[in-house]
């Protein structure tokens, strides 16, 4: 773990460096529970979604979902991992009323996969490797409600047994920036994986993150645990606050905790849990129940064979073969939806060309549509057809603007705009110089001026022509003709 | 290995049984009883066994990932002590 100068954070007393730590729980996409045939899916009436199983009655046995298995192998291999053809599930023991069972089926000495690593990409452009420790699968609990009654709580075992993958990223992390780029890059590997929905609003992805200061090139600092973070921006707000305050604990001489801390999304700020004195004595041992979870090296490199393609394969692949920037690149790859639709506006087309209408007029659009990608009323191929329109010659980029916005608001083909309000550009020499010679006669005075030196109302000229084509003038064309006119 | 009594107050805390201070004390040399009887296996030189998982040689068994279970709150609920709207409801536990 080198410091990185460029991270370091000054206090009253010198320059402290931040490291971060992150475990998120990755909601595994599957149709069924990790060991229970109960649904999986998100938001069904209290306890329909529970089998006896999920409610730890006596006598219940889990069977492992292959499908589980096979998306948490996957995830290894999206991120470069190692990946163990045996592994152990462990009973994580602690008692809490949404955990029936009373302990935790997870992983704890074997995990299904071992070291891989995340590139990510900061806005001023640098890159940092993020290690990731381990992967393992183990059950979600239930879902608690203290406010339904003063005195008791209301229990609901829908989420209880449902498959997660805990991420564990070594403390590679230096900044709350860091940590946002790495929950985004993340979630986007895991979104087009497909294993990971990464709807972090439902509690499909959800972050606890460990937070230590240090004096640069020190042994690391006490940490402290935030738990059940749920959005980027509680990430970042937490992180803030906790190098803040651990800080500043030290500098007036105090000591940082190690202890487990809770987000107060209203304030921003954490506060320490109230920690009983066993809280963190789960006594693993490896769970009678289930016999370690072994599958070949063939299976595995079959799920390889079948991997998608990734955001950073993508974006090298935009780089190199379209000549996009790498900024540009990031953009259209943050979503694979985004990507998708991109490949498809741009095949046979203007690359670069496509990429800007994307990223200025369609994007811009569709926030003032105040909607998404997914329910664009214009198809990637009638974007691309509107950007052959403009290559060709057909249109000028301006008169595109209008079609676009046509297309936007009726869905039409940007050929069929262009035919029915007449928009065709005019690149027919005769018809262009017609209209110069009526221009030029309308304003002989100024032509005067211009033969004798006014050189600047050459632009008047152009503009008074386009405006008689009604913009639909090639510019180009324009341009040629007037100054032969002109300068004859 | 060995017990003592503050281990043997440990475990029935951690395991929310309620182990009463008078027997305390026999519970520890119980237990130390038991330790000392697995000890036994340690003079076993295992430095070349593989770990034993199970005796059957099977794999872990999987099934295909298919809903074939829940839909049925009320055979969920139907021990529970209290039940309100479809939730399991117990004395309030807030961290």
């Amino acid at each position: 773990m080198e410091t990185d100068v460029s991270n370091l954070v000054s206090g009253r007393t010198g320059d402290w460096e931040v490291v971060i730590g992150m475990e998120v729980h990755a909601q595994v996409t599957s149709q069924s529970k990790l060991f229970s045939g109960s649904s999986a899916e998100f938001g069904a009436d209290p306890n329909m979604h529970v089998s006896l199983v999920d409610a730890a009655m006596p006598g219940m046995l889990p069977v492992i979902n292959e499908e589980c298995v096979r998306q948490a192998i996957r995830t290894g291999l999206g991120i470069n991992a190692q990946i163990n053809l045996t592994s152990v599930f462990d009973r994580k023991n602690y008692f809490y009323a949404d955990l029936p069972q009373g302990y935790q089926i997870s992983q704890f000495q074997h995990p299904i996969v071992g070291e891989g690593e995340v590139t990510i990409e900061l806005k001023d452009g640098s890159q940092h490797v993020i290690g990731i420790e381990r992967i393992h699968l183990e059950q979600d609990a239930g879902k608690s409600m203290h406010d339904q009654h003063p005195t008791q709580s209301y229990i609901d075992l829908n989420r209880s047994g449902v498959a997660l993958m805990e991420i564990v990223s070594r403390p590679d992390i230096r900044s709350a920036e860091q940590a946002g780029a790495y929950i985004k890059k993340l979630r986007s590997i895991l979104r087009y994986l497909g294993t990971c929905d990464g709807n972090m609003e439902e509690g499909s992805m959800r972050a606890d993150v460990n937070v230590s200061v240090r004096r640069p090139g020190d042994p690391l600092g006490t940490r402290t645990e935030t738990k059940n973070l749920n959005s980027v921006r509680f990430i970042m707000q937490a992180i803030d606050y906790e190098v803040e305050r651990q800080i500043e604990l030290i500098e007036d001489g105090g000591e940082v905790d190690q202890e487990t801390r809770l987000f107060d999304t209203s304030t921003g700020t954490t506060r320490a849990m109230r920690s009983k004195e066993d809280a963190h004595d789960y006594r693993y041992f490896p769970d009678p129940d289930l016999l370690p979870l072994s599958f070949t090296q063939a299976y595995v490199d079959s799920l390889k064979a079948e991997l998608p393609e990734l955001p950073d394969q993508i974006k090298q692949r935009m780089v190199t073969e379209y000549g996009l920037s790498s900024y540009d690149a990031s953009v259209l790859t943050e979503e694979r939806e985004t990507a998708a639709y991109y490949e498809a506006a741009s095949d046979g087309q203007d690359r670069k060309m496509v990429a800007n209408w994307m990223s200025v007029e369609l994007f811009g659009a569709l926030n003032k549509a105040g909607t998404n990608l997914a329910d664009c009323p214009v198809a990637p191929q009638q974007l691309g057809a509107l950007v052959g329109l403009i290559t060709d010659g057909t249109i000028s980029g301006k008169i595109a603007k209008d079609v676009f916005a046509d297309m936007f608001d009726t869905g039409k083909n940007p050929a069929d705009i262009i035919e029915e309000k007449g928009l065709k550009q005019v690149s027919d020499t005769g018809a262009i110089e017609t209209m110069i010679d009526d221009v030029l006669a309308a304003n002989q005075d100024k032509v005067a001026e211009y033969k004798s030196g006014k050189d600047k109302l050459f632009g008047f000229f152009v503009g008074q022509t386009m405006k008689l084509s009604r913009g639909q003038a090639n510019p180009a064309l324009v341009n040629q003709l007037l100054k032969a006119k002109l300068d004859s | 290995m060995s017990v003592d009594k503050d281990t043997v107050r440990k475990i029935g805390r951690l395991a929310r049984i309620h182990v009463p201070e008078e027997s305390q004390e026999q519970i520890a040399g119980e237990l130390n009883h038991i330790l000392s009887w697995v000890e036994q296996l340690g003079e076993v030189d295992t430095s070349d066994v593989e770990p034993l998982a199970s005796v059957t040689g099977h794999n872990l068994p999987m099934r295909a990932d298919r809903v074939t279970d829940g839909e049925k709150a009320d055979d969920v609920l139907k021990n529970a002590p209290q039940s309100a709207s479809g939730f399991f409801v117990v004395p309030k536990v807030v961290e």
